[in-house]
């Protein structure tokens, strides 16, 4: 939904990732972007140049918080390190909302720093609403959880992934950032229907969608958010808004990064479909 | 299955180190069959095996964290020759995994477990310690915390024999027996070039730097890596300011690190006060030491009642 209670009641348009290569663009050029997103561990330090030059981001521009390492899935607690460490990035970013991956990474203390896929079980459902909710306590602000591209399928799965991320949604009672990209992927490598996915998932709790490019390799498709959006993950996310309405897209390049305006021109194609959804609305 | 003992179980098999030609091993750590592990919490699929499907996180775990560990301590990789590096790396990242939400600390326990693995480097061990201190201590100041600097009026009628400073927590201060930073920079420009290079252009540049590396003599140095308008710099100190530097970061007063530090300097007593003055208007010109807590603020209350 446009503006709801898991994005702060916000009404952000079409945002890209702030990443490294584009700062000096950004910062001398000043483009008209709606928002960025960052990815919150790059600024979860405690000072130098990269805090220099969020803080001159923020004073121009709305940017919206996304983790990869709070692993809302792992069976160990939260690390009470992280969780200052982004509670103190959150009030200097006044994300409005802030979003995370639903799946695993690490365990016994012991970081893989990947997103690895959950079994889909009622107990990983508890265990993860569980943290989900524990996260958003302390941290005072609505939390959407990511669906992930995923290369593997767990014997002990007792549910489809759709509907585990609508029971970890309904249990945690947080939002979903739906990446239409990621299901793509994942529809491939497991063989379901994407658009199935799309239906099925709780609509009133979308906070944002995430766009992105990917690689397809003979057996399987990698996320690598290296290539333009394809047409299929572009018809995915034209459902996707059918069913949404009009809400915050970010469009996800992270290797090899092509320059500012050919992302941004990129992520600009989503207005085809968000303007089609505004209109629906007015009518 | 439980979640926590799959998880356990996925993650070992994740961080299982990769065979020689970068595929899943068959055996696991524990002597079990790696293909069993993989069968019995894996599904496989019309396309790949359980044991495929593993591997593709097996592969990406290790992908990734050498490819970020390499990009921290490139003139490590300079010092052991890149396949040593490599084999090096491995080594470290089975005995050190990951601690931490971010790759930024992967490289936090590389100088005192290479202190304790003398095998990897050699006959260059002591220069490869020196070279894995300053790339550490570079990551250090480049995202350290910078706290208020101390200003001239915070000195005005305190007690020196009294007075502890401290030093800003991304400055560090460094004994190398090598002049490591030389090596480093020269090891960065190369990379720069490289960035516009073609293929003759780059084999180039490997000589020139393994060249570089293999001049290298001992010479010891002493350093204070450092930070300034969010710039990374390497500075280098004379005997005596390391010496007090070191006093001071030990929580040492003024004057007892001032004594201790020039107490066997050639520098002539006479001299000694211009130098002191000189050094410490440069040290505070960059902003290296912090503003005074409170207690010392009391201290100096208390000196002039």
């Amino acid at each position: 939904m446009p503006a709801n209670r898991f994005n702060g009641h916000t009404d952000y348009g079409i945002g890209i990732g702030l990443r490294a290569p584009h700062y000096h663009h950004i910062l001398t050029r000043k483009p008209v972007v709606d928002w960025f997103e960052i990815i919150s561990e790059n600024f979860m330090i405690d000072g130098g140049r990269p805090l220099r030059i969020l803080d001159q981001i923020l004073e121009q521009y709305k940017v919206v918080q996304h983790g990869v390492s709070m692993y809302f899935g792992s069976a160990e607690r939260p690390n009470r390190e992280h969780l200052k460490r982004l509670k103190t990035l959150v009030q200097r970013t006044k994300t409005p909302w802030l979003s995370d991956h639903l799946c695993w990474g690490s365990v016994d203390g012991r970081y893989t720093h990947d997103l690895l896929p959950m079994p889909y079980t009622f107990e990983a459902a508890r265990i993860t609403a569980q943290k989900i909710r524990a996260v958003r306590d302390f941290i005072e602000i609505p939390v959407a959880v990511e669906n992930v591209s995923s290369y593997a399928e767990f014997h002990v799965s007792e549910m489809t992934e759709w509907e585990f991320l609508n029971e970890v949604a309904e249990r945690a009672d947080c939002g979903i950032l739906l990446d239409v990209n990621n299901i793509y992927v994942s529809s491939q490598n497991h063989t379901f229907d994407p658009f199935t996915y799309i239906n099925s998932v709780s609509a009133e709790r979308v906070a944002q969608i995430h766009i992105a490019g990917h690689s397809k390799y003979r057996k399987y498709i990698l996320d690598t958010h290296d290539h333009p959006v394809i047409d299929p993950v572009w018809k995915l996310y034209a459902r996707a808004i059918e069913r949404v309405g009009h809400t915050a897209t970010l469009l996800e390049w992270d290797d090899s990064i092509p320059s500012f305006e050919e992302v941004h021109d990129e992520a600009l194609k989503a207005n085809r479909f968000l303007a089609s959804a505004s209109l629906a609305t007015a009518v | 299955m439980k979640l926590f003992n799959l998880q356990r179980r996925m993650a070992r098999a994740v961080m299982t180190p990769l065979t020689r030609s970068e595929r899943m091993r068959s055996v696991a750590p524990d002597g079990r069959s790696m293909r069993a592990v993989a069968n019995q919490i894996i599904r496989p699929n019309d396309r790949l095996t359980s044991f495929e499907r593993l591997e593709i996180y097996n592969r990406q775990y290790w992908f990734r964290v050498l490819s970020a560990f390499a990009e921290d301590f490139p003139g490590l990789r300079a010092v052991l020759g890149g396949r040593r590096f490599d084999a090096m790396a491995k080594a470290y990242l089975i005995d050190c995994p990951s601690q931490s939400f971010t790759l930024r600390n992967l490289g936090s326990r590389l100088v005192s477990w290479l202190q304790k693995h003398p095998t990897w480097a050699g006959e260059r061990q002591n220069l490869a310690v020196d070279m894995a201190q300053l790339e550490w201590a570079d990551i250090e100041a480049f995202d350290g915390l910078r706290e208020p600097s101390l200003r001239p009026e915070d000195l005005t009628g305190v007690n020196p024999a009294k007075l502890r400073l401290r030093l800003q927590p991304y400055v560090s201060l460094l004994a190398l027996g090598y002049p490591v930073d030389d090596l480093l920079l020269e090891v960065r420009k190369d990379s720069d070039d490289l960035d516009v290079a073609s293929n003759t252009f780059s084999e180039r540049h490997k000589r020139k730097r393994v060249s570089a590396v293999a001049k290298l003599k001992p010479s010891p140095i002493f350093l204070a890596v450092h930070r300034l308008d969010e710039d990374v710099y390497f500075r280098r100190l004379d005997r005596e300011e390391f010496a007090i530097l070191s006093a001071l970061h030990a929580c040492k007063s003024l004057n007892a690190a001032i004594e201790s530090a020039l107490r066997s300097s050639p520098i002539a007593v006479a001299d000694r006060a211009a130098h002191v003055e000189k050094w410490f208007h440069t040290w505070s010109a960059l902003g290296w030491f912090c503003r005074l807590e409170k207690s010392a603020k009391n201290e100096k209350a208390a000196s002039r009642q």
